[in-house]
């Protein structure tokens, strides 16, 4: 287990998380490089298939970034993101999936130390969690 | 419901007075078109048919306990652009459900649609129905002994595993609701209106029976339905248990095209979204040492419940579909209630209750984003 390195696929908002990663970088503070950054226009644009695709395919983790709460480029795309994300949640964990293998976070344009702290905090949290037991599977 | 008539049975002819009933509904103007079961072809299958003529209902099967389609569907066919035709839809309490969800969801509109509800405590498959008619059965004796809140006689065939764990025996909000649980059917058939109908009828005093009966069927409904969710979380743990369960699924894809809630005319897994280029397939094939063909069984099955869980009412249509006997119903139902309790929303209750994926509170949820 000490040399699992936890893969993650991430959804971020051009918006607000992805240009927090592009500040990560150009402000040189260092997180794990575990991640696999995908860029979307808004959380809201995020059909949750996607994320069962990642999942099922054996990422060990999806963050899934945007604005803050009222601060979303289209006025609501986050609340109507939280809401798909809370019904996957309840999907997951009703098939038996952690659901804490998603996550939903909120991490503004300015906000580079957060997300690289983010990374970090969630990059922890599956080393503990371990292996994404669909990787064994004979991808279904 | 502000009137409560008996129809008039002749004998135990209950389909007939219903007949005569919906004929008059017809002659009368209050619609000018009905969406009724009717058998057209034989007597074997009964199926969706929109009838014109009052005298094409001799073919009109009410009470035959079987379900083909889930009429909602066949409801928004003929109202997703209204017409002006005023149209008495003929559906059970979970078309009834489906009906309204499809409303909400812009795929029915009920402006000029005269909902009747009648009770139902169960249906057969198809081949099942037909088998039973070939056996001699007629379809009104079938519902003997459900009147008096009993399962429907077995003779071989189970009634549909929806069916056997369905709570709403009776519909809420129907604009004519046809009662026959807990009366002495069928010589009684109560008739309960919103507004006033088109005939004389004589009022009805309905006996308090009824009302014990249908929570007696309620009850033991819900029971069967807790322990079927029960045994499905106990055999079905995780996603692995899942895919082995689910292993002789061939993605045929008849649990989508069944299901009243999914509508889209354009699906996903209809789309080359998720075709790849072959290399594709090679690689993925090279890093795992062994991929399934086609891909993506279970994902559709996850995306189906992302999609649908808020609306789905329990049909069960997705598993008579199955080509393969998957219990798709139990797994969607049960996932289901988790996910409608979380808006504490429940599919086709009402018209009102805004669709939990159509809206948001900016006060809700505020442990899930961080």
């Amino acid at each position: 287990m000490a040399d699992f390195e936890p893969r993650i696929v991430a959804f971020l908002c051009n918006w607000c998380t992805y240009t927090a990663a592009d500040l990560a970088g150009t402000s040189r503070l260092q997180y794990p490089p575990n991640v696999r950054v995908i860029r979307l226009m808004c959380t809201g644009a995020l059909d949750p298939v996607y994320v069962s695709k990642a999942l099922l395919e054996g990422a060990d983790g999806v963050l899934i970034g945007g604005c803050h709460p009222g601060d979303c480029h289209y006025q609501s795309g986050n609340y109507k993101a939280r809401r798909r994300i809370a019904i996957l949640h309840t999907i997951l964990a009703g098939l038996g999936f952690d659901p804490q293998r998603v996550w939903l976070r909120w991490i503004s344009a300015s906000e580079g130390q957060r997300f690289a702290d983010t990374v970090t905090e969630m990059v922890e949290h599956l080393r503990r969690l371990g292996p994404n037991p669909m990787r064994e599977l004979p991808m279904s | 419901m502000t009137i409560q008539a008996w129809l008039p049975v002749e004998g135990e002819d209950a389909a007939g007075a219903l007949r005569k009933f919906l004929a008059e509904l017809l002659t009368s103007g209050y619609v000018d078109a009905l969406l009724v079961p009717c058998r057209l072809a034989g007597d074997e299958a009964v199926m969706p048919a929109l009838v014109e003529s009052p005298e094409a209902l001799e073919a009109c099967e009410p009470l035959a306990p079987v379900m083909s389609h889930n009429m909602a569907t066949m409801a928004g066919r003929l109202t997703v652009m209204d017409t002006g035709r005023r149209v008495g839809v003929w559906l059970r309490p979970c078309e009834l459900r489906a009906l309204i969800e499809l409303t909400k969801l812009h795929q029915a509109t009920l402006e000029h649609v005269r909902t009747i509800a009648v009770d139902c405590l169960g249906t057969y498959e198809v081949v099942d129905y037909a088998a039973l008619v070939r056996a001699g059965k007629q379809p009104a004796e079938l519902w003997r002994g459900a009147a008096q809140g009993e399962a429907l006689p077995a003779d071989g065939c189970a009634l549909r595993s929806a069916c056997r764990m369905c709570e709403y025996p009776t519909a809420a909000n129907a604009d004519i609701r046809i009662g026959l649980i807990g009366l002495d059917f069928p010589r009684q058939v109560l008739v309960e209106s919103k507004e006033p109908l088109p005939v004389e009828l004589p009022p009805a005093d309905v006996p308090a029976r009824r009302q014990e009966v249908l929570e007696q069927v309620r009850a033991r409904r819900t029971a069967e339905r807790d322990t079927a969710f029960a045994a499905w979380r106990t055999e079905v743990p995780d996603l692995r248990r899942l895919a082995e369960r689910f292993a002789t699924c061939i993605r045929c894809h008849n649990c989508m095209v069944a299901c009243p809630i999914c509508y889209c005319k354009e699906c996903i897994f209809r789309t080359p979204t998720f075709d790849h280029e072959p290399e594709q397939y090679f690689r993925w094939a090279e890093r795992r040492g062994v991929i399934r063909m086609p891909t993506d069984t279970l994902l559709f099955h996850i995306t189906r419940l992302n999609h649908m869980a808020t609306s789905c009412v329990g049909c069960g249509l997705c598993e008579s579909a199955c080509p393969n006997r998957l219990p798709v119903a139990t797994l969607f139902r049960s996932v289901a209630q988790s996910v409608q309790a979380l808006f504490n929303y429940e599919a086709g209750r009402s018209l009102e209750e805004e669709l939990p994926l159509a809206a948001f509170r900016e006060d809700e949820l505020t442990d899930l984003g961080k």
